[in-house]
């Protein structure tokens, strides 16, 4: 009874956690966005805008949920729980740090560890696609019919080069469990250059990395490969008829996908929970001191340079100085530290590939149909090959692991 | 908790597989043989071959499936209206189905004194040594099934490519 007790705690606290991310991941979206073109991004609901999601999310719920008479009703309101689902079961698999003692309890970090966990991520997004494919077929619309078409093409081809780009650090890490994985890439070469995949002999998974990386925005539906939406083509493409939480389910997902995605290449590629380098030259202290030059930098901005606008706005930036300086604290107790660091590593790598996908979604305009399709299958695939043979050919020249 | 998850998903599996015949929206065919593939890797799942579950999901729903909607879709079928049976499937069909649900039963109620007993979670093999033994012992067929599959992708690409003057 004990094991389903701690289960139901953790299983709470990675859906809470998770949503918020969901939320609030769209917030910083808009705010970066924002700032690469030099505006301010949401800013009038509650400080800094921070009560933003909160407002999506009601106004989303509140809105008249729309069903067009043309539709096909049963798939039309399959379509949206379909994708929701599939974004949201992956997470249980992922590892977010080792295993803890907390209050003489034993566990894991993270729910579930399945001895074929990266096959089963690979098996749920390749699911995925149904939820957008039946999605732009039930619509009954010509332009959700052509989002759902080019998106199931376009998942049926990226999913090649990713499985793939998989499979080589595969070889050289021989398991399937995502844990187990993590845990192949604990040490550190010469004392500094982390085991991680991208750093690993016999042959570094740079490339594999990459073409994770490329195909994954492709999986997610993000640009520069949202061909399935394109605004200027299609409307909305595949969502074009949904209103209301049809359309907040198909929101969610993608959002779910991302946060999956990024954690799938932090556990496989980039050494999940390890820290950047070793804990005896102080990697400890880098939240603490990322937190608090964090907490200086809102403070300087937030005392010399006041914020105009509403008359409380000007407590905004040093309040949030503060929060951050006080967080920074929480991480020096050395009751918390076991469990907070390796959270802050697992994070702050997931955070910045979430990043990357914000920063290329501001950068980089949308490719054309052909394109992408001459992009994955002349290009991205047979490098993903050539990739998979050096590695194998380097694991086999090394001889088995001792 | 084995027998009752392998009930629902046994049944699951048998209400897909009706639906897949009766259905009349081609889509809806598609997506009950996805839901028998589902609860058939469930039901590997039960078994403990969690390896066989992943692949049966991968290959099946993800690859195959998905490809079949696609052409659903591309081809953008309607529901199908059903035609006018002819006399002798319907004087036909039904004893015919009788008399092979009967020799199936038959047939595995000889066999079922022979066979052992299998439990739940007793195909306990990781996809180390199932990777092994396809590249030793099963090496042959594992390579000659590779060339059928290629010169089954070749062949399709001879029949549809474009002639050229």
């Amino acid at each position: 009874m004990n094991f389903f007790l701690i289960s139901l705690i953790k299983m709470g606290i990675v859906t809470a956690a998770f949503m918020t991310t969901l939320a609030y991941l769209q917030w910083i979206e808009r705010k970066v966005l924002a700032h690469i073109q030099s505006r301010v991004g949401p800013y009038r609901v509650g400080p800094h805008g921070l009560l933003q999601p909160l407002a999506d999310v009601i106004k989303l719920a509140m809105k008249e949920g729309f069903i067009p008479s043309h539709v096909n009703t049963f798939f039309y309101l399959l379509a949206p729980f379909l994708a929701v689902f599939f974004a949201l079961i992956s997470i249980c698999v992922i590892p977010f740090g080792p295993s803890v003692e907390i209050l003489g309890v034993r566990t894991d970090m993270g729910l579930a560890d399945l001895s074929v966990g990266v096959l089963f991520i690979l098996a749920i997004s390749s699911a995925g696609v149904y939820g957008i494919a039946l999605g732009g077929w039930a619509s009954n619309n010509k332009y959700s019919l052509l989002g759902g078409l080019r998106s199931s093409a376009q998942m049926i081809s990226y999913e090649l080069p990713m499985a793939i780009a998989l499979a080589s650090p595969l070889l050289i890490l021989n398991d399937l469990s995502l844990r187990t994985i993590v845990n192949e890439q604990a040490g550190y070469y010469l004392g500094i250059i982390p085991k991680w995949t991208i750093f690993q002999m016999p042959f570094p998974q740079v490339f594999s990395f990459l073409i994770f990386l490329i195909s994954g925005f492709a999986e997610t539906n993000r640009v520069p490969f949202d061909l399935p939406e394109a605004e200027n083509e299609l409307v909305a493409g595949f969502h074009t008829e949904y209103s209301s939480m049809g359309f907040a389910s198909y929101f969610m997902a993608e959002y779910a996908n991302m946060v999956t995605f990024c954690s799938l290449a932090t556990v496989i590629f980039l050494g999940g929970w390890h820290p950047v380098f070793p804990a005896a030259y102080g990697s400890d202290f880098v939240p603490v001191l990322l937190l608090l030059a964090g907490a200086a930098m809102l403070l300087y901005h937030g005392v010399v340079q006041p914020t105009q606008g509403r008359p409380w706005d000007k407590y905004t930036m040093p309040a949030a100085g503060v929060i951050f300086a006080l967080i920074a604290m929480v991480f020096l107790a050395p009751v918390l530290k076991p469990i907070l660091i390796p959270i802050f590593w697992f994070v702050s790598k997931a955070g910045f590939l979430m990043f990357t996908f914000i920063w290329v979604r501001g950068t980089l305009p949308r490719f054309r149909y052909d394109q992408l399709m001459n992009f994955t299958w002349k290009f991205l695939f047979p490098l993903a090959i050539v990739n998979l043979l050096i590695t194998a050919f380097a694991v086999a020249l090394q001889g088995p692991k001792s | 908790m084995d027998l009752i998850l392998f009930l629902i998903f046994a049944t699951l599996a048998v209400v897909c597989a009706v639906s897949l015949v009766v259905q009349k929206q081609p889509i809806g065919s598609a997506l009950s043989l996805v839901g028998v593939m589902g609860s058939l890797a469930v039901l590997y799942l039960l078994l403990g071959a969690e390896f066989i579950a992943a692949v049966q999901l991968i290959v099946y729903a993800g690859a195959i499936m998905v490809l079949f909607v696609f052409v659903i879709m591309l081809l953008n079928a309607r529901e199908e209206n059903p035609a006018g049976r002819s006399w002798p499937s319907r004087l036909l069909g039904i004893p015919l189905l009788t008399v092979f649900l009967g020799l199936v039963a038959y047939l595995m109620q000889r066999m079922a004194p022979s066979m052992g007993t299998v439990t739940f979670g007793s195909f306990n093999t990781g996809a180390k040594e199932i990777g092994r033994s396809l590249f030793n012992q099963y090496l042959l067929p594992f390579e000659v099934t590779s060339v059928l599959v290629l010169i089954a992708i070749l062949g399709a690409i001879v029949l549809a490519r474009k002639e050229i003057d």
